[in-house]
């Protein structure tokens, strides 16, 4: 255990910021990218995961639990939301057969 | 464990990768389960253990499974072509692109990062949590109960066919 | 006393606003005669507390009582409180506007008892007697300023009283359009007076007046802006016209314009300004010229009148040419006095034409009338009282007012004086023409039934008929042993001017002179009228020139429509033919047509399509950061 506390001594904190922005803007590309509705969401946990390892990797570096908490936080949000977001695609395909994004244009009215 | 970190994030920007670009819902699924595991991999890197056993049961074991019975449910695991036009999947990429360097500039230039030294080293195991858990956030932490119970009342109802 | 005077002195004027309120607010619920009875109730009851005012000021032993009863305005140097001024002229003026006007709304009760809008008619008389009351108990230019619009509106609305007539509607948009230029000129005369004094107050500004000189140029344009107002409402030439075309309303208006308010309200403003006035000669100039012409002019029109309302129209119009002399001679007091008895005869004058016109059934042409004075007794008797009284016989209250300003005006210039009695003359043998046309002779209109009036009618006009005739005593001149009680009583009010003396043998001489002209006035008009019957000129008849320009009243209103009405008129042509087709209409429909195309236009963006509006999403965060970044 000892071993491992001190071994991300080596490693700096910008590494821990550059690649949740990487994991983040991949993310959104994906949002952007995709068509399929399941895709999206799966995309985005993809940038809940990039914000979660940015907490942590404060959280441990400041030695403040708190940061870690919020991720447990986030986590039961990011349950929650799949668990809304997955039945809302059930009830898409019920509705038009489909998950295809680009039949969900009735924002306009 | 400088190379273990390395090794980790290369693994998970990979995976990622492939969830955006893979066609298969069913492969989507399985980078993004290895994604996570690396994630969780990173989560032991910065001493948070029980962070790290959470994340492995509720994102890959619950989430994750729910992704794929979803799928499966649907019948949408033969790869149905669907896919944006050229113009603008390829905006799409320009636009993830431009926002990682806005954002890189964005952390660059607002904050210079310090790191406290020496790092406590038992917050991250189950009591730690607990404690911090259990005395300051008990409010929100109850809360969240009622919170999945709207959420599970509300999928029920999105589930229903007559509604 | 003088904190019971502070405390029931806005019950005055509330008074009538409660009648406006009841009577407007419920006018679909009262019944028959109900409307009438409160809102002359509380007219009364206003008068009652207008004596009791009257008695505890006197009793106080002060002259005026600052009633404040809040802040109204308060802006940096401007400080407006809504406050009361109670003191003798503005004591005089409520008695006479509440009692007068009491005595019209009960008359109101019989004239208008089967007008199916009665409810309508006693609120906005209501209103128009608490604007009036406002007007004349105001502290301060402002508030004057407020019962000012407030009369000239109410006027509006009574004169328009049968609206379904379009004739009446253009008579009450004429009335309220004069009012107007004349409110211009008032407006304009309070900026100044505020700019010159930093206060619209009338104790602080007459007590800041006492330090300028007289004659200065500021003080002489206020005083003409003053005065214009004052033109407006209480119809002088130029503006004099509105006034006989008022006749349009339903009688008791007329007898409420014209007597108890409304052109009382210039004399009024003038007589509380006498202070600014004495300082402004150029002004005071004006107005003995502006009054005698008018006084004269509307005199000449009245002789070839035939509508019973037209001739006391033209002699009220005269009558406030008398005033303004008055006014104009410094004789502020006089004026006052000449105010209150022509409220008293002149209200009986039109309250006696009400139930003339109400006997005939509407008939309101002289020539058709005839006999009526053994039919209708009282309304003779009380109609002979106003016309002495107008002519100014004694002891008729209009003898003593009317020679107060007669000898005034000789103090000035005998030949002011010699056109003034030529006026009075004039005066006299119109309304003696009215009065035998009317009452003497044989009935003309056979299809008539004239009968007397309601005992609701006839008891104002007896009331009124008293007063006109005794009216007089309130100020008696010394010259028959009297001590000019009301000239005294007005004295802490006004400052007149003081002038020398005539001898009691030449003043003794001026009025047996122009008794014995008026004599022989009376016995002309008697021998036309009654003994040769004469009739006036039917409609169709060619007349000699310049009767023909009389019985047209100097085609002054086709002169007016000429000079102003048609070039106004051609330039609404030219704007609403040229410049709103050419340049108004192609803009707003360029604004509206350029709206519905960048509409169209951006319309293809809320496709409802959602990964747009992702796309949109993310540029809008990426632009705002990249903002926060470089700023």
């Amino acid at each position: 255990m000892k071993d491992i506390s001190s071994a991300i001594q080596l490693i700096p904190l910008e590494n821990y910021v550059f690649l949740s922005v990487a994991l983040f803007s991949i993310g959104m590309m994906g949002v952007l990218f995709r068509r399929n509705t399941i895709a999206i969401l799966m995309c985005l946990e993809l940038m809940f995961n990039s914000v979660n390892l940015l907490l942590t990797a404060f959280s441990a570096y400041h030695s403040d639990p708190a940061g870690q908490v919020f991720v447990f936080f986030i986590m039961i949000v990011a349950a929650a939301e799949v668990a809304v977001g997955l039945s809302i695609i059930v009830m898409m395909k019920r509705n038009v057969d489909s998950v295809d994004i680009n039949l969900l244009n009735r924002l306009k009215w | 464990m400088v190379f273990l970190f390395y090794m980790l994030s290369a693994i998970m920007i990979i995976c990622a990768l492939l969830v955006v670009f893979s066609k298969n819902p069913i492969n989507n699924v399985i980078y993004l389960i290895l994604c996570f595991l690396a994630m969780a991999g990173h989560y032991i890197l910065l001493n948070a253990q029980f962070l790290a056993v959470v994340h492995v049961i509720v994102y890959t074991g619950a989430i994750m499974v729910l992704f794929l019975f979803v799928i499966m449910l649907l019948n949408l695991n033969k790869a149905i072509i669907l896919r944006k036009s050229t113009v603008t999947r390829v905006s799409a990429v320009i636009t993830g692109g431009i926002f990682f360097l806005v954002l890189l500039a964005a952390t660059r230039q607002t904050f210079e990062i310090h790191a406290k030294y020496p790092f406590a080293s038992d917050f991250g195991l189950v009591s730690g949590i607990g404690k911090v858990l259990f005395n300051e956030f008990l409010l929100p932490f109850e809360m969240s109960s009622i919170l999945f119970i709207s959420a599970m009342v509300g999928a029920m109802m999105f589930g229903k066919k007559d509604v | 006393m003088v904190a019971l005077i502070s405390s029931i002195a806005w019950l005055v004027p509330a008074f009538p606003l409660l009648g406006f309120l009841i009577t407007g607010l419920a006018k679909n619920r009262l019944k028959n005669n109900q409307a009438g009875i409160i809102a002359s109730t509380l007219v009364s009851f206003s008068f009652i507390t207008a004596l009791f005012l009257f008695f505890s000021l006197r009793s106080s032993g002060q002259d005026s009582v600052t009633v404040t009863l809040f802040n109204w305005i308060s802006a940096g140097d401007l400080n407006i409180p809504f406050a009361f001024l109670i003191d003798h002229l503005s004591i005089t003026m409520m008695l006479i506007v509440t009692g007068v006007g009491a005595l019209i709304h009960i008359y109101s009760i019989g004239y208008m008892h089967d007008d199916e809008r009665v409810s309508s008619f006693f609120a906005q008389m209501n209103l128009f007697t608490f604007s009036m009351l406002l007007l004349v108990m105001g502290a301060n230019y402002l508030i004057l300023f407020i019962g000012w619009e407030g009369v000239g509106f109410c006027s509006y609305l009574l004169i328009g009283f049968w609206f379904k007539n379009p004739a009446f509607n253009y008579a009450a948009r004429k009335a309220f359009v004069m009012n107007r230029i004349g409110d211009l000129g008032f407006i304009l005369g309070i900026i100044l007076v505020f700019f010159t004094f930093k206060s619209v107050s009338f104790t602080e500004i007459f007590s800041q007046a006492g330090a300028l000189q007289a004659g200065a140029p500021m003080i002489t344009l206020i005083t003409i802006l003053l005065l214009v107002g004052a033109v407006g409402k209480s119809a002088q030439i130029p503006l004099y016209t509105w006034l006989p075309d008022a006749m349009a309303g339903p009688t008791p208006v007329s007898a409420l314009i014209h007597a108890a308010t409304m052109v009382t309200a210039g004399i009024y403003m003038i007589a509380r300004s006498s202070i600014l006035y004495n300082l402004a000669p150029i002004t005071l100039n004006i107005m003995i010229g502006l009054g005698l012409a008018t006084a004269i002019f509307a005199a000449v029109i009245g002789l070839r009148q035939n509508d019973i309302k037209k001739v006391l129209a033209y002699s009220t119009v005269s009558q406030l040419g008398y005033m303004f002399l008055a006014l104009g001679l410094g004789a502020y007091s006089s004026a006052v006095f000449h105010l209150t008895t022509h409220a008293f005869f002149k209200a009986l004058l039109f309250l006696g034409a009400g139930s003339i016109i109400h006997a005939m059934g509407g008939e309101q042409d002289i020539r058709k009338m005839g006999g009526l004075r053994k039919k209708m007794p009282i309304t003779y008797l009380t109609f002979l009282a106003a016309t002495l009284a107008i002519s100014g016989i004694p002891p008729f209250s209009g003898f003593f007012s009317k020679d107060l300003i007669l000898t005034k005006a000789f103090e000035n210039n005998p030949l002011l004086y010699i056109l003034a009695l030529g006026g009075a003359l004039i005066t006299c043998f119109y309304m003696f023409r009215l009065l035998y046309l009317v009452f003497f002779g044989s009935q003309r209109l056979s299809s008539a039934h004239p009968h007397e009036s309601p005992r609701v009618m006839t008891i104002p006009l007896i009331i009124l008929s008293v007063l006109s005739v005794f009216g007089g005593f309130l100020n008696i001149p010394e010259l028959f042993g009297g001590k000019s009680d009301l000239g005294e009583f007005l004295h802490s009010a006004i400052t007149s001017k003081v002038t020398e003396e005539l001898s009691s043998s030449t003043e003794i001489g001026l009025i047996i002179s122009s008794l014995a002209l008026l004599g022989l006035i009376i016995l002309m008009a008697y021998r036309t009228y009654v003994k040769r019957a004469v009739l006036p000129a039917a409609d169709s008849e060619s007349l000699s020139l310049f009767g023909k320009v009389v019985a047209n009243k100097f085609y002054i209103d086709e002169v007016y429509t000429l000079l102003l009405e048609k070039p106004f008129g051609f330039l609404s042509d030219f704007f609403f033919n040229t410049i709103e087709k050419a340049v108004l209409d192609p803009a707003v429909d360029g604004i509206g047509t350029a709206t519905s195309r960048l509409g169209n236009l951006v319309r293809k963006l809320q496709a409802g399509n959602m990964s747009f509006y992702l796309f949109a999403m993310v540029g809008g965060i990426l632009l705002f950061i990249i903002f926060i970044l470089i700023v």
